[in-house]
């Protein structure tokens, strides 16, 4: 449904925002695409839906090319961006026939279009209400129903959860989860557990460059692979990190200051399969230093990131 | 077509809903009935002072009310717009794209064509809107005069200030489409005008480059429409000015996918 060939685009500067990135999608699907903030999510969405023109590559949306076929491609996508684009001083239900409209809904299906998108979005009772004086959450949900309103192939949300509730998030994420099959979806997120909990697949993208494409299970089982230890005793810092440096699989051994109480804490990172928390434990029993927290801290999105990026510049100095 | 109406529709909504465009007609109504009234008056008492002296003198007066009036209330028509439009226009595109919303309309299924013609199509009637109850001021001077001066002035005075409303409309929505922040548009705009205003200061600046820069100024074409002169060359002149200037917005509209947003 969505295919995307080594798509590059740079804003004229020497680094590109994405950087010949290729992954397809197919029907029915739901992608995830996970990265910081600036690693390049919402250009790429923004090629995608003929918004923005890539500086190379090639991307097809159901068989036409964004570029070429702009505005066929534009007729089978349903677009969230990053902020839900609505008018303010405009009621829910007129703005939401106003999206029909300029989405080419036929007149005799746009009333029932605009009920259907209200109701799934569960605004149905806020048809009448001013955006203007909606909260937050609920300018997310008519953004969410301005992007299904003309039944689209392919959805494109931009952090479709973002500024929601606790509550909401499971109600959209579940909204999303409910489209897929019908809709081929893409969405971009920051936040990991969202990807696992909604998506088939995921890509992982950094600097605007693709780290990963897996799916949401496998990419788990890695993570799980390397586990991060924290520990916090009562020792000179210097002899800590020297024995935490010495236990056989521990890498990047980071010891924080000591605190004013004399506890000093410190984080470890243990390689793959291998459990050291019992070296930790016995070691630290043996030098008599009281121990005052051992635990096992799971790895964050950042951590993988940081992961990924220096491992790739390890790489590229064991080359050279 | 459906989608330029689409477009025409939201803006004729936002219109009615947006405290700008309340105070931008409130203004112009008021100073326009204050000024029509001011130009009533002072013409009347003009002619009485005329009609006096042929009395002592027997001379014949030559004074046409109506006419002085219209002229007078024309002249006056075109200096408010002058001032008045670009708070019409600042939003159009700025507004837009300051809110994000452009997103939403170029990553829908319309061109950008359709997107400035329903826009610009929404400005200019809301314009003919503004002018209509001062025609109210006219007809009624018309109807009170004896003999009754040709209804062709008064619709060619009209034909007038609506092109020259609608040049000002096109030229506003171009330099909103520049930018995102409206006060800009605003004032980038409104020395826009002035500048279009003023060129034929330069009339003096040599035989070729003067007549040229007198062709050039909005003011001067307007001129012969209220004195009831529906002249081919001042229409070419006002129709290339919009046509010139709607494609400059589509071009400039078209281009914001290509800036770093």
């Amino acid at each position: 449904m969505i295919e995307v060939q080594d798509l590059t685009k740079s804003y004229g500067g020497s680094v590109a925002a994405v950087d010949h990135v290729s992954f397809t999608v197919n029907k029915g699907e739901i992608l995830g695409f996970l990265g910081p903030n600036g690693a390049g999510k919402t250009t790429t969405m923004r090629i995608l839906t003929g918004y923005m023109p890539a500086t190379s590559g090639t991307a097809r949306i159901a068989g036409f090319d964004v570029f070429i076929d702009s505005l066929e491609v534009r007729r089978h996508i349903g677009y969230l961006p990053e902020a839900p684009p609505v008018y303010p001083d405009m009621t829910v239900s007129t703005y939401l026939d106003f999206v029909a409209r300029i989405k080419n809904v036929p007149t005799e299906r746009r009333g029932v279009r605009v009920a259907d998108a209200m109701h799934k979005t569960n605004i149905t009772d806020k048809g009448d209400e001013l955006i203007k004086r909606l909260s937050r959450g609920y300018k997310q949900r008519v953004g969410l129903a301005q992007a299904l309103v003309h039944d689209p192939d392919v959805i494109i949300l931009d952090e479709p959860t973002v500024g929601l509730d606790p509550k909401q998030i499971i109600e959209v994420r579940n909204l999303i989860k409910g489209l897929a099959g019908n809709h081929t979806i893409i969405l971009s997120t920051h936040i990991l557990p969202e990807v696992s909990m909604t998506c088939d697949r995921v890509v992982i993208i950094n600097k605007g460059k693709i780290a990963a494409v897996d799916t949401p299970q496998n990419l788990t089982q890695q993570l799980k692979g390397g586990q991060k230890i924290r520990v916090e005793v009562q020792a000179p810092e210097k002899s800590l990190q020297e024995f935490l440096a010495q236990i056989p699989g521990a890498s990047r051994v980071q010891v924080e200051t000591a605190h004013s109480n004399g506890h000093v804490a410190a984080t470890v990172e243990a390689a793959a399969g291998k459990d050291i928390r019992s070296q930790i434990a016995a070691g630290v029993v043996q030098k008599g230093w009281p121990l005052y927290e051992l635990r096992g801290v799971s790895l964050s999105l950042e951590d993988i990131f940081l992961q990924l990026t220096t491992e790739d510049s390890a790489h590229a100095q064991a080359a050279i | 077509m459906k989608s330029l109406y689409a477009i025409y529709r939201k803006e004729m909504g936002h219109y009615f809903v947006s405290p700008v465009a309340y105070v931008v007609v409130g203004v112009f109504l008021a100073l326009s009935a204050f000024f029509f009234n001011y130009f009533l008056a002072a013409v009347m008492q003009q002619a009485l002072q005329m009609q006096m002296q042929e009395m002592e003198m027997g001379m014949h007066p030559n004074i046409d009310v109506t006419m002085e009036v219209m002229r007078a209330f024309f002249g006056l028509l075109s200096t408010l717009v002058l001032f008045l439009t670009p708070m019409l226009t600042m939003g159009v595109f700025a507004e837009e794209r300051k809110r994000g919303t452009m997103e939403l309309l170029m990553t829908s299924p319309i061109t950008e064509m359709q997107i400035v013609l329903g826009k610009y199509l929404a400005s200019l009637t809301l314009f003919a809107i503004m002018l209509l109850p001062t025609a109210g001021y006219l007809i009624f001077t018309y109807v009170r005069s004896e003999p009754v001066p040709p209804w062709r002035m008064l619709v060619a005075g009209y034909i007038g200030i609506l092109l020259l409303g609608g040049c000002l409309l096109a030229l506003g929505s171009f330099i909103s489409s520049l930018t995102e922040n409206q006060l800009i548009a605003a004032v980038l705009t409104f020395a826009a005008f002035l500048l279009v205003w003023v060129i034929d200061l330069g009339r003096n600046a040599g035989a070729g480059a003067g007549d040229v820069l007198q062709y050039l100024s909005v003011i001067r074409h307007y001129d012969d429409f209220t004195r009831g002169i529906i002249d081919t060359s001042s229409l070419i002149y006002y129709v290339s000015f919009i046509v010139l200037f709607v494609f400059l917005t589509v071009r400039s509209v078209d281009s914001i996918r290509w800036r770093r947003a």
